[in-house]
């Protein structure tokens, strides 16, 4: 095969087949939906569709931030540990009680929340780009240094908000509703919207995705190719410091083991909504797809009978294995 | 002149391989009609065509990577369908492709054996490999030491690693699709020497090119087609090189150079001074005047790129560099693009465009910066310049969606001229601005770049064909191991006193 061949191999007939690709994981979800219809009727309720989506939230913000990543050809595997740190962190300021008015407080506890999530993704962006070290090492590193860190300011234990009164306050953030929808769905639409507007809107973006889909054409272009990955990074940092500051409330604590894992699912969610691994696409909504996929894949798992629940981790990662071989199938068209 | 196939066909022996009423249709369309050619044993047959054309289908046909939708391939008179390559090589028909296929981690023996390795038992035989390979090569004229890791080899010790290893193949047919591509004119005649060595021993070889006096110089006979059909095959001996340009593009390509009167001498926009690219170029220095076209002649690895790349700040280099009558010195593209140099890298595919991504995408993508309304960028903006680019540069392409992927290396080469002219830049350096492209869309770059430099603006030209140079440049410069050696300009702008500086040896001696 020719230069010819390889290259039409690599690329896509015209553009409508990407949007196949990008249409894949939404036609995935309807189709849970009426599977978990027939699995058990009271899982399309309103109560429980919402109650899946909550507890989505974290993923799913996580998720953004390593779809932005992931499209500019990187990798973050250390944001699981990160957001432990971070909890653990925001936690340990509010009980310091350096503020004495709790709304303040709190106000100032997020803002400190996504000052430490900036600051650890630009040290992951840094060690990636100007340390030149692959990024799965590079978050390897991080993810065992933040973990460390967290276990070793809890003590192997847990770290808990003290003041009643700032607990009371900061409740409604994970469980207060507003016009009947849970503040955490809110954050992640928003949140996503956001995403989306800079990915696909702004200069940044389209840089990203330039970087992303061939680093040299970028380089050659005039972007700086390190300066568009490390502020990847650092998006990736404020939404896991935007999933923090939604964890907090739910417990009102953090320990040493809060998190693990997390940084595969937010992959998987990445990878099912259609976001290619190796770069240069980004799908914002399909990864809040993905997110919701694989909550909901937990649920019906719950609620129906037919599969034990304890075979989650292998429905889920069934779940990427097929959502690749999909993808792949719709590109070679 | 002889024209049709049947007459051509007309000697004792029975040919070697007979292709008769091929046919080939992807989807709704059909990229060979009725293609019918004969390949005799012991002959050179150039199949020549513009891009698009179907010569890569036809070769493929050939080779069984494609299946013909009607027609037959018959081997010494017997009907043969080839389920896939491996079955076309087994009936002694062997492919050489274009870009190197070779593994730049394994040495050269390992990547000779690549997949058929000789064992000795259960393993393999490292010691019968690389006497092997060493002779494969030794038969081609060359020597590379077998243990040699590839990467570590010139783009033409790849190449002959990489027909060593297709000629390992029991062979009776070799097809070679555009080998000298990426070949300087010496690489490129002891190639061809290569090929006559192959054919004296009554191979048969179907020889793909854009290059006309190198298909007139190596071919027995030529085949041309033209959107898919057969417009001929003809004896060689019938045909020059303008005849089959004009053959090839089905009109008269009477000029290729664009007609330019000597420029006056004008200031000087660009002055280079004791400039050093650390393990590329030393000491180089000279100016360039607004409205002048600079050429920059050389062998492969002279180091022509790696200085257009220094001075535009995509590799480390320091030196005196005066622009306009300022000092500048460049650390990234983003400056010099800034300051109005633009830099079109030789590698289209791997530097210059986004394959996977849109025309307009692409378009815009150095000069973001004048799309931006807000925070958003304003995509009618966009779309409004693509449109103005297909027409300005004749960019052509069914559809505006399609991927710069997708479109031909000519279009390809002209929306990567449209990206740079987007910044309206005062210097365009262009690098390698012709390679891989067909006559017609060659004609056709000659004329924007003329365009340009009429403009005003000021154009360096890196180019391996010397008659490119010669016939648009008002100067050459030439490069040798990373040094700039000489210059020739008005009546000693020839392709002898041009080698005779990029070797350092006389010309009349080497060939």
């Amino acid at each position: 095969m020719s230069a010819a061949t390889t290259d039409t191999a690599r690329v896509p007939k015209t553009s409508r087949d990407w949007d196949m690709a990008a249409i894949a994981p939404f036609v995935a979800l309807a189709l849970l939906l009426v599977l978990g219809y027939f699995a058990n009727p009271n899982f399309v309720s309103i109560a429980n569709l919402t109650n899946v989506i909550t507890r989505s939230a974290f993923i799913a913000i996580i998720a953004l931030g390593a779809t932005y990543v992931i499209s500019s050809g990187g990798l973050d595997l250390s944001v699981g540990a990160m957001v432990a740190f971070v909890a653990s962190l925001m936690i340990l300021f509010m009980n310091t009680g350096a503020i004495g008015d709790p709304m303040l407080m709190l106000v100032a506890a997020m803002l400190v929340a996504l000052g430490l999530g900036a600051a650890c993704g630009l040290a992951n962006g840094l060690i990636t780009t100007v340390g030149k070290i692959e990024p799965f090492i590079a978050t390897l590193g991080t993810m065992g240094i933040y973990r460390g860190l967290t276990t070793w300011l809890s003590q192997g234990g847990s770290i808990t908000v003290r003041d009643r009164e700032l607990q009371q306050l900061y409740r409604p953030v994970y469980f207060g509703d507003i016009f009947g929808i849970p503040i955490p769905i809110i954050v992640i639409f928003a949140t996503a919207a956001l995403a989306a507007f800079v990915l696909y809107r702004t200069r940044y973006g389209r840089h990203l995705i330039a970087v992303g889909s061939n680093e040299e054409v970028a380089r050659y272009s005039g972007i700086s190719v390190q300066k568009v990955r490390t502020i990847a990074y650092v998006v990736q940092g404020l939404c896991v410091a935007v999933a923090v500051i939604i964890y907090v409330p739910r417990l009102g604590s953090t320990s040493a083991t809060t998190g693990i894992l997390w940084e595969l699912q937010a992959i998987t969610a990445v990878v099912v909504g259609g976001t290619a691994l190796r770069g240069g696409v980004g799908r914002i909504w399909g990864t809040v797809c993905g997110a919701f996929i694989l909550e909901i894949v937990g649920n019906i798992m719950l609620l129906s009978n037919f599969v034990s629940e304890y075979l989650i981790g292998a429905i889920q990662g069934a779940i990427i294995i097929i959502a690749m071989l999909v993808q792949r199938s719709l590109m070679r068209k | 002149m002889t024209v049709s196939p049947a007459t051509v066909d007309s000697s004792i022996s029975p040919p070697l391989l007979e292709a008769s009423g091929l046919s080939k249709t992807f989807g709704i369309i059909e990229v060979l009609k009725d293609i019918s050619l004969t390949v005799r044993a012991g002959e050179v047959h150039a199949i020549i065509g513009e891009n698009g054309a179907g010569k890569s289908t036809l070769m493929k046909i050939l080779a069984g990577n494609h299946q013909p939708t009607r027609g037959e391939i018959r081997i010494d008179g017997a009907a043969v369908s080839f389920s896939g390559p491996v079955d076309a090589e087994d009936h002694g028909i062997v492919l050489v492709h274009q870009e190197i296929l070779l593994s730049p981690d394994l040495t050269v023996a390992q990547n000779i054996y690549l997949g058929r390795e000789l064992r000795k038992g259960l393993v393999v035989d490292d010691q019968a490999m690389r006497s092997g390979a060493r002779q494969a090569i030794v038969d081609l004229g060359g020597y590379i030491d077998p243990d040699t890791i590839v990467s570590r080899l010139s783009i033409a010790q790849r190449q002959l690693v990489q027909i060593a290893r297709v000629l390992l193949v029991p062979h009776r047919i070799v097809i070679f699709d555009e080998p000298t591509a990426s070949l300087t004119p010496h690489e490129t005649e002891a190639l061809l020497k290569v090929i006559r060595d192959i054919r004296a021993k009554g191979v048969g070889v179907l020889y793909i090119s854009h290059r006309l006096p190198e298909v007139k110089e190596i071919a027995d006979r030529v085949t041309v087609l033209r959107d898919g059909r057969l417009v001929g095959s003809h004896d060689a001996a019938d045909l020059q090189p303008a005849d089959m340009a004009r053959l090839m593009v089905g009109r008269d390509v009477a000029k290729l150079y664009p007609d330019r009167h000597a420029a006056e001498v004008r200031q000087a926009v660009l002055e280079v001074e004791g400039f050093d690219v650390p393990g590329f170029a030393r000491d180089a220095g000279f100016t360039l005047r607004k409205g002048e076209i600079l050429g920059f002649a050389g062998l492969i690895g002279a180091g022509r790129t790696e200085l257009m790349e220094g001075l535009v700040g995509l590799r480390p280099a320091k030196g005196k560099v005066v622009l306009n009558g300022h000092p500048v010195s460049f650390t990234d593209v983003h400056s010099s693009l800034k300051a109005g140099v633009a830099y079109l890298s030789e590698d289209r595919k791997g530097k210059g465009l986004l394959l996977t991504k849109d025309l307009r995408v692409n378009l815009t993508l150095a000069s973001l910066g004048k799309f931006i309304r807000g925070l958003q960028i304003d995509r009618k903006r966009e779309a409004e310049a693509l449109d103005r680019a297909i027409e300005d540069f004749d960019i052509r392409t069914g559809t505006k969606n399609i991927l710069a992927g997708q479109l031909s290396g000519g279009n390809q080469q002209k929306l990567l001229l449209a990206k740079m002219m987007m910044l309206d830049p005062q210097i365009v350096i262009i690098d390698e601005p012709t390679r891989g492209i067909d006559i017609g869309n060659k004609e056709q770059i000659y004329k924007f770049i003329a365009a340009l430099a009429e403009e005003g603006r000021s154009i360096i030209v890196v180019s391996s064909e010397m008659p490119e140079l010669i016939g648009i440049c008002d100067r050459i410069l030439v490069m040798r191991t990373g040094r700039i050696v000489g210059e020739v300009q008005g009546e000693h702008m020839t392709e002898n006193e041009i080698v005779e500086l990029a070797t350092g040896v006389n010309a009349g001696a080497v060939a």
